[in-house]
């Protein structure tokens, strides 16, 4: 800690992370430098965002740029804001030393390496699909036979597809579908599950038996082959939209969390605080919801965060099969499923795409991991 | 333990009934019929009727429900409108296939994750453990459809050690020797196996390793070694063994897992297993054919809970079934 004023953090305020670096913080200089990488990408392409903004259409709802820049001044902030704070640190007051449940777990999560790298590599995802407004060169979705089955090259980064669109662009345009679809889905999920769950454990009896006899249905079903009945179906309908994917893997999600939730309460309500609870006169509503499920979350928190990575991998999966969200919005699996023709001599299409994918995908499981770790007290201490 | 399976097997029952009838239900409210596709625009009126009558499908809804779970009961599963032929046939020609390839792949699964997890847990944070950490991260991160092109296009396309699609040569295979014919199977088999298993082993591995770290700190551990036994003894023949009970459950949970995983593996390798059979009867809306593939894949996952409550009480007898 004694570090942290040496002249080498203020490197932090030419390029957040650079400082951390130099100071020995590698894991958090890497992380945050990652982040600033791609802040330095979208400031080369402001005229780009400008331009957009000029001209309104194409694959960006009016809403995206306005969006992409918000997220650019915030991003700008926060990173030197971070950078200040390590070259210039703030008078710590003892008497302010946090001690608080949720100080402690982030005290927890911090001595995990691979999570809190897991954590900056979800950030920089993120940042990454609220930017590619800027960061894209071209437009996903612009036709230019012309150009068509490129290899990577300094015109188009990582190449062209069979229609001659650019692939970086492509693949930036998929990380805003793809994590999308993974935090509404997952998030729809786990409330479901948190509800059905709480409300299975705390009421017991026919209810119970009848919401766990649902949930066992739903769970002897491959969720892959359940989702691709249910597509399969809408898709012939033609209703097949983005919306519709996403509660659609919302709805077969939350069996996990329901079952977490369940015997979470079974426990948590025979204890001292409940009963005092009933004795105050407390619906049983207000029970539930402000005093026992917020005591249950802490397993959910670790589920759902581990469940954004299989959700982006499901969903890639449909994609793959013509099943997701329909052509020609661009999402990492559909991508995939466009270079299986031309895998002999367009290898990049598949390959770019699929990395990305293993990417996103890893990054959540690492920062789950990581937060299972902090959160999970049995597992705490353990090598 | 019969009784155990009896009435396990017995509790099955709603929830196949829930599992098919929430299907039933689902087809039902798709728009179009399974016979849509005999019939044109310029098909006349009394001939698509007649067409429907031949499946049923003019029959009210609780009928043709009634009819298929009277069906079912007696083991009819009807036949396929898409392919003409009786459910029964598709998939007793499917369901080997599917289960050859889950077979190999639990093979490659059990053989590379326990190996690995173990090393892992007795060098334990090592460079090889790291590194070992890291690479499962990542093909554990991996989705199978992507491994199976990117194999497909190492293996098969550019270096053309392996083929890259179906069961067997389809020009030569008829003509060769039983060895030759085995082998053939055999290279058929890797590419799709691997694709298929490689992320559940790398998910073993993390298990194992965590399972045998658990182990290895034990008291009856550190006895096996004050007795100077060699380590590998001590690893492989005490420690191991313990280890290993809470990865044989994983065995029956990993063929749902197989089963689903399948359906991506068998399109891209043209493997003719259950996962093109349930694709293709969805696409084509093949009422009789999609059941009886959920009916065959809620079985498979049944089955599987079973088999692992059953290994779990064999494994270790401190478990009682009750």
């Amino acid at each position: 800690m004694s570090g942290t004023s040496s002249p080498l953090a203020w490197a932090g305020l030419v390029a957040p992370g650079l400082g951390h670096m130099l100071t020995g913080r590698k894991i958090q200089g890497a992380g945050l430098l990652l982040s600033t990488i791609l802040v330095f990408m979208g400031t080369v392409g402001i005229p780009r965002l400008l331009e957009r903004l000029a001209a309104p259409g194409g694959p960006d709802f009016a809403i995206h740029p306005y969006v992409a820049l918000v997220s650019y001044l915030v991003a700008v902030f926060l990173l030197w804001w971070q950078a200040l704070r390590l070259a210039r640190p703030p008078e710590i007051d003892p008497e302010k030393l946090k001690t608080s449940q949720l100080a402690q777990i982030g005290k927890q999560f911090q001595r995990n390496r691979t999570g809190v790298f897991g954590m900056y590599l979800v950030f920089a995802l993120i940042l990454m699909a609220l930017l590619t407004p800027m960061l894209a060169p071209y437009d996903p979705d612009q036709i230019d036979v012309g150009d068509k089955l490129l290899a990577p090259g300094s015109a188009f980064l990582l190449g062209t597809d069979e229609f001659g669109r650019d692939l970086y662009s492509r693949v930036l345009y998929g990380a805003r579908i793809s994590l999308s679809i993974g935090f509404v889905a997952v998030g729809l999920a786990g409330t479901i599950g948190t509800l059905l769950g709480a409300i299975s454990g705390y009421f017991g009896g026919f209810i119970d038996k009848l919401i766990m006899w649902f949930t066992d249905l739903l769970l002897s079903l491959p969720r892959l082959v359940l989702l691709l009945a249910i597509i399969g179906i809408v898709s012939a309908a033609g209703a097949q939209t983005i919306f519709l994917i996403v509660v659609i893997l919302g709805l077969t999600g939350w069996m996990g969390v329901a079952r977490i939730v369940r015997s979470q309460v079974l426990s948590l309500k025979e204890q001292d605080f409940v009963a005092a609870a009933h004795a105050v006169g407390l619906s049983n509503q207000r029970i539930l919801l402000r005093h026992i499920v917020p005591n249950a979350l802490a397993p959910v928190i670790v589920y759902v965060s581990l469940a954004i990575g299989s959700t982006i991998l499901v969903e890639a999966s449909l994609s793959f099969l013509g099943l997701g969200v329909p052509p020609p919005t661009a999402t990492w699996g559909a991508i995939v499923n466009d270079g299986r023709e031309y895998l002999r001599s367009a290898w990049w299409i598949t390959l770019f795409p699929g990395l990305m994918i293993v990417l996103a995908v890893m990054s959540f499981n690492l920062f789950g991991d990581g937060l299972r770790d902090a959160l999970d007290p049995k597992l705490r201490g353990r090598g | 333990m019969i009784q155990y399976i009896a009435r396990k097997l017995f509790l099955t029952i709603p929830l196949l009934w829930g599992v098919i009838t929430l299907i039933f239900l689902l087809l039902q409210a798709a728009p179009g019929e399974p016979s849509d596709r005999f019939i044109t625009p310029e098909t006349p009126p009394e001939v698509a009727e007649q067409i429907k009558a031949k499946w049923g499908l003019d029959d009210p809804v609780h009928v043709q429900y009634g009819r298929m779970l009277g069906n079912l009961m007696t083991g009819e599963f009807g036949y396929s409108i898409m392919q003409e032929r009786p459910v029964f046939d598709i998939v007793g020609e499917a369901l080997p296939n599917t289960l050859i390839l889950s077979a190999l792949t639990l093979v490659i699964i059990y053989m590379v994750g326990v190996f690995l997890g173990t090393i892992q847990a007795v060098r334990q944070y090592s460079l090889f453990d790291n590194a070992a950490s890291v690479i499962s991260l990542f093909f554990y991160s991996m989705p199978s459809f992507w491994l199976a092109l990117m194999l497909m296009l190492v293996f098969a396309l550019q270096l053309d050690l392996l083929p890259a699609a179906g069961m067997v040569d389809a020009v030569e295979h008829d003509f060769m020797t039983v060895p030759e014919k085995l082998v053939d199977r055999l290279q058929h088999l890797i590419l799709p196996g691997v694709a298929l298993g490689v992320a559940s082993a790398a998910g073993t591995a993390r298990y194992m390793r965590s399972s045998m770290l658990e182990v290895i700190r034990q008291d009856y551990v550190r006895t096996a070694r004050a007795k100077g036994l060699s380590e590998r003894k001590v690893v492989f023949k005490h420690a191991l063994r313990n280890a290993l009970l809470p990865i044989v459950t994983l065995l029956g949970l990993s063929l749902p897992f197989l089963f689903s995983g399948s359906v991506l593996i068998e399109i891209i390798f043209a493997w003719p297993g259950m996962g093109r059979v349930i694709v293709g009867a969805i696409f084509a809306q093949d009422t009789p054919l999609i059941i009886a593939c959920f009916f065959v894949f809620t079985m498979v996952v049944v089955l599987g809970n079973l088999v692992a409550d059953l290994l779990y009480s064999l494994v270790d007898p401190r478990i009682r079934l009750s």
